[in-house]
């Protein structure tokens, strides 16, 4: 797989010609690095001090607060204002542009919580008074960080079991498709209910669970694709030549079935972020306090007196979703045989 | 008077150089016109723009285009229905993708009949029967309720001549019509084309590659090369004295001369006995018998050194089969030897260093090279297996020296393969089979889906390689002219069996078997039907 095959080239400016998936892919990518650094976007601790000639960087380390002349041992807090006072008389502080983390407290709230946007919350705050931006940004991470990793791992393990079902076939094969159609048919919402109710669910725990099932979704694909290539003329001759069974799957047969599988991953990342909130939504998702959209949405139906906050979460997962979309169907057409090879 | 006459004809796609240029045919009653030239010569474009059956982006222009006096370029799309399937009848190259798999043989032919007839349905099915014992198949009550996948390919042929025939056409354009095939149906097909020719007066337009066939069949010949008709003329005079250059060179690749001198009494360095695959065919029942489908069924046969064994049959007689068997790609029963040593009872691992001493050459030249792999890469891919010790630099060294020796420039090796003509496409599958340096090349029909012009430097090649390096070979073709210029021994080979064997010219000239007679008949008989 190099970027000098003229079929990949060809895929590529194809990819390229499809101004709204080329620009969606851009907009993402800006929107992902950035959310991949949410500590230095929005957060309660200032990026950089300096007090008394001497720098300090609260983001990335911790700080008693004798440090600036205060008087607990403990972590400094910077919202404190007794604090900024005591650093800015000797030095001074930058912030980052947003100074509330996602479960930073606005305990200085004029109203009751949830407040309505202000100069202070851009989007408002939800009904425990966190600042709705943080969260959504933070959740942004934890969705799309969530999306990728099931993503990869549930193409490499269906990439593996199509590859074995398609090339060996017989009786690999046909147990396969049946293992498969029976565990396809596991309602797994509920599956996972009944999981989170004996175990806490965190981040790697929801992985695992929509891991066992979502690595199907590839299996097929991959298998007819290895079906019709191992009786290609190229792979027999690699046969005859005494390539080993894997160099001949992974060199010969793989990067036709990488095509197939390229093509679903902004789905299958799609489905795996629109899973998560669901759980999220209904509370069976990340532990309590974690950022989420699903969590956002669920205040949002419950606060229905405070529109900015379904608003908030349903934009910004409307547009995360439309993006991968985009870029999806970017991908598909780019990769359609009928656009590269003429 | 000409029934269809075709002035200054122009084909062109988008905006690029024209596919056919200036083409001028006249076809008269009762007489065959042979439309001959290579692949991608233009010739099926050419057919197809006398219906309007080119796609929406191809441009036609002519300046005229005369079917029985009427003129076929101001026709509405309506009047041009009407001459499809009626007045003029087409048979294409793929009988299988040509009819439709979901109808009966019954239903395609009655569709152009209601269509363009509207009898009633007893009458339809009476026109129906009349046609299929015109076009002699046998007991054609029993073929009204088939489906095309239950036929033969011969028979599918006859279907589509019928289906050609439904509405007394008084042109028929064939395209390729046999080509599909093989030679002992071939000729039954052609025979029958010819006869319904003479019989209703037909114009023919036979589009083909095969210059015998040419010369058996055709009163006329039009030879095309690049979208341009470089001669036109009686078959007879043409091929007697060729007065075009690129006659004469397509004139001379028929396939002749013969391999290179070996000596008898070389050791043996291939054999087999009683070689056999079966396959498990029919349903599965727990205590039922099982059925088996013979693909090869006890083949004996022997390799000497710098020999050539050609294996000649008709398409499912088990050649194919055959070469995978002894290159233990499939399953089999009986001995392999090669050098002495039996080779069916090793296992994949111990089969691996007997790989590099035979290797095998596959017919599609476009199935054959990974698509998405460098020249370089395909044709290295061995040695990475079998001389883990060389680096990069010295692979691709010997790349190097085998594209030469194929006949392609070296430093073609970081090309991929579209960017190849067919005939190179097989030359780089030989680099990949020979860089091996094996002894034994297994050669499955290596030539079938080339041009005559193509196929005859490829077999120069061929033979050249044999001379230098005293391969031998093992050369698989339905194609008894090719064989015959290049096997030194023969295995003429049926329904998984070995009919006949020897050494070829005695084959050739005494052919002990009937079938043998009839393959030898069919591909080099020279009757001519032409009438002058």
């Amino acid at each position: 797989m190099t970027f000098n095959n003229p079929v990949h080239q060809r895929q590529w400016q194809a990819f390229r010609a499809n101004r709204r998936g080329y620009w969606s892919l851009w907009i993402f990518a800006v929107i992902f690095v950035l959310c991949m650094g949410a500590e230095f976007i929005a957060n309660e601790k200032p990026l950089l001090v300096n007090y008394q000639g001497n720098l300090y960087v609260p983001v990335l380390q911790s700080y008693p607060e004798t440090t600036f002349g205060g008087m607990f041992e403990t972590e400094t807090n910077y919202r404190d204002p007794f604090v900024r006072e005591l650093i800015e008389e000797d030095g001074w502080i930058i912030w980052p542009l947003i100074r509330f983390s996602y479960s930073t407290i606005n305990y200085d709230l004029t109203v009751p919580s949830p407040a309505p946007p202000s100069a202070e919350n851009w989007l408002g705050t939800d009904d425990q008074g966190r600042d709705v931006l943080a969260r959504i940004i933070y959740g942004f991470r934890t969705s799309v960080l969530f999306g990728l990793i099931l993503a990869f791992a549930s193409s490499v393990i269906g990439i593996a079991v199509g590859a074995i079902q398609g090339y060996f076939g017989g009786w690999i094969d046909l147990a396969g498709q049946r293992f498969l159609e029976i565990w396809s048919s596991m309602p797994i919402l509920y599956l996972i209910i009944i999981i989170s109710s004996f175990v806490t669910p965190n981040f790697w725990w929801l992985l695992l669970i929509m891991l066992l099932f979502s690595w199907m979704a590839l299996v097929d694909l991959v298998r007819a694709e290895f079906l019709r290539c191992r009786n290609m003329d190229y792979v027999r001759a690699a046969k005859a030549l005494g390539v080993p069974t894997p160099t001949i799957m992974w060199r010969h047969m793989l990067p036709n079935a990488m095509v197939a599988t390229l093509t679903f991953v902004p789905f299958i990342l799609n489905g795996a972020i629109i899973m998560l909130t669901t759980l999220d939504f209904i509370g069976f998702g990340l532990p309590p306090g974690s950022p989420s959209m699903g969590e956002l949405l669920g205040q949002g139906k419950a606060n229905l007196h405070a529109p900015w906050l379904g608003i908030s979460a349903f934009v910004s997962l409307a547009f995360l979703l439309s993006l991968l979309i985009f870029i999806g169907e970017a991908v598909r057409d780019a990769f359609d045989p009928r656009k590269y090879l003429q | 008077m000409s029934r269809l006459q075709i002035e200054n004809l122009s084909v062109r796609f988008g905006t690029g150089e024209p596919v056919v240029n200036q083409v001028s045919l006249t076809l008269q009653p009762g007489r065959m016109l042979a439309l001959v030239g290579e692949s991608g010569s233009g010739k099926s474009v050419t057919a197809h723009s006398i219906l309007r059956l080119l796609p929406p982006q191809a441009h036609v222009s002519a300046d005229s285009m005369t079917f029985e006096g009427r003129n076929l370029l101001t026709q509405t799309e309506q009047q041009l229905r009407g001459l499809r399937g009626g007045r003029i009848g087409m048979i294409f190259q793929e009988p299988l993708s040509a009819l439709n798999p979901l109808h009966t043989v019954e239903k395609q032919i009655s569709e152009s009949i209601a269509v363009h007839q509207g009898l009633s349905r007893s009458a339809t099915r009476q026109r129906v029967l009349a046609l299929l014992e015109k076009v002699r198949l046998p007991r054609p009550e029993s073929l009204l309720g088939r489906y095309p996948h239950q036929l033969s390919g011969g028979q599918r042929q006859r279907v589509m001549i019928a289906m050609a025939l439904a509405n007394d056409p008084t042109v028929l354009i064939a395209d390729e019509p046999t080509t599909a095939l093989d030679v002992t149906v071939q000729a039954g097909i052609l025979d029958l084309i010819k006869q319904l020719q003479q019989d209703m007066g037909l114009a023919v337009l036979l589009i083909t590659h095969d210059l015998g066939l040419v010369s058996r069949y055709a009163e006329d010949i039009a030879v095309m090369h690049q979208g341009c008709i470089v001669e036109q003329g009686l078959t007879i005079q043409v091929m007697q004295a060729p007065a075009a250059d690129y006659t004469r060179h397509l004139l001379a690749a028929e396939p002749g001369g013969s391999p290179p001198v070996a000596d008898p009494n070389r050791p043996v360095h291939l054999r087999t006995k009683d070689l056999r695959v079966w396959f498990r065919q029919g349903p599965k029942t727990l205590f039922g018998r099982k059925s088996w489908f013979r693909a090869v069924d006890g083949v004996d046969s022997l390799v000497r050194r710098g020999e050539t064994l050609g294996v000649v049959g008709e398409s499912g007689s088990g050649k194919s089969t055959l070469a995978m068997a002894i290159l233990r790609l499939i399953e089999s029963r009986g001995d392999i030897e090669l050098d002495g040593t039996r080779l069916d009872p090793l296992n994949r691992r111990a089969m691996t260093p007997w790989r590099s001493r035979m290797q095998v050459v596959f017919q599609d030249p476009w199935g054959t090279l990974n698509p998405r792999m460098t020249v370089g890469q395909i044709i290295g891919e061995g040695l990475q297996v079998h001389r883990p010790d060389l680096n990069a630099t010295e692979r691709a060294e010997q790349v190097a020296t085998m594209l030469e020796e194929v006949g392609l420039p070296a430093t073609w090796q970081h090309r991929y393969p579209h960017e190849f003509s067919g005939g190179q496409r097989q030359r780089v599958a030989i680099a990949r089979a020979l860089i091996l340096r094996p002894e034994l090349l297994i050669l499955d029909e290596p030539t079938s889906a080339l041009d005559r012009s193509v196929q005859h430097q490829v077999l120069e090649l061929l033979r050249d390689l044999q001379a230098r390096h005293g391969l031998s070979y093992i050369f698989i073709s339905h194609d008894l002219k090719l064989v015959r210029a290049i096997s030194h021994q023969l295995v003429v080979m049926r329904d998984g069996k070995a009919l006949e064997q020897g050494p070829t010219e005695a084959i050739f000239r005494d052919p002990q078997h009937d079938y043998t007679r009839t393959l030898i008949d069919a591909a080099f008989s020279t009757r001519v039907h032409a009438l002058g």
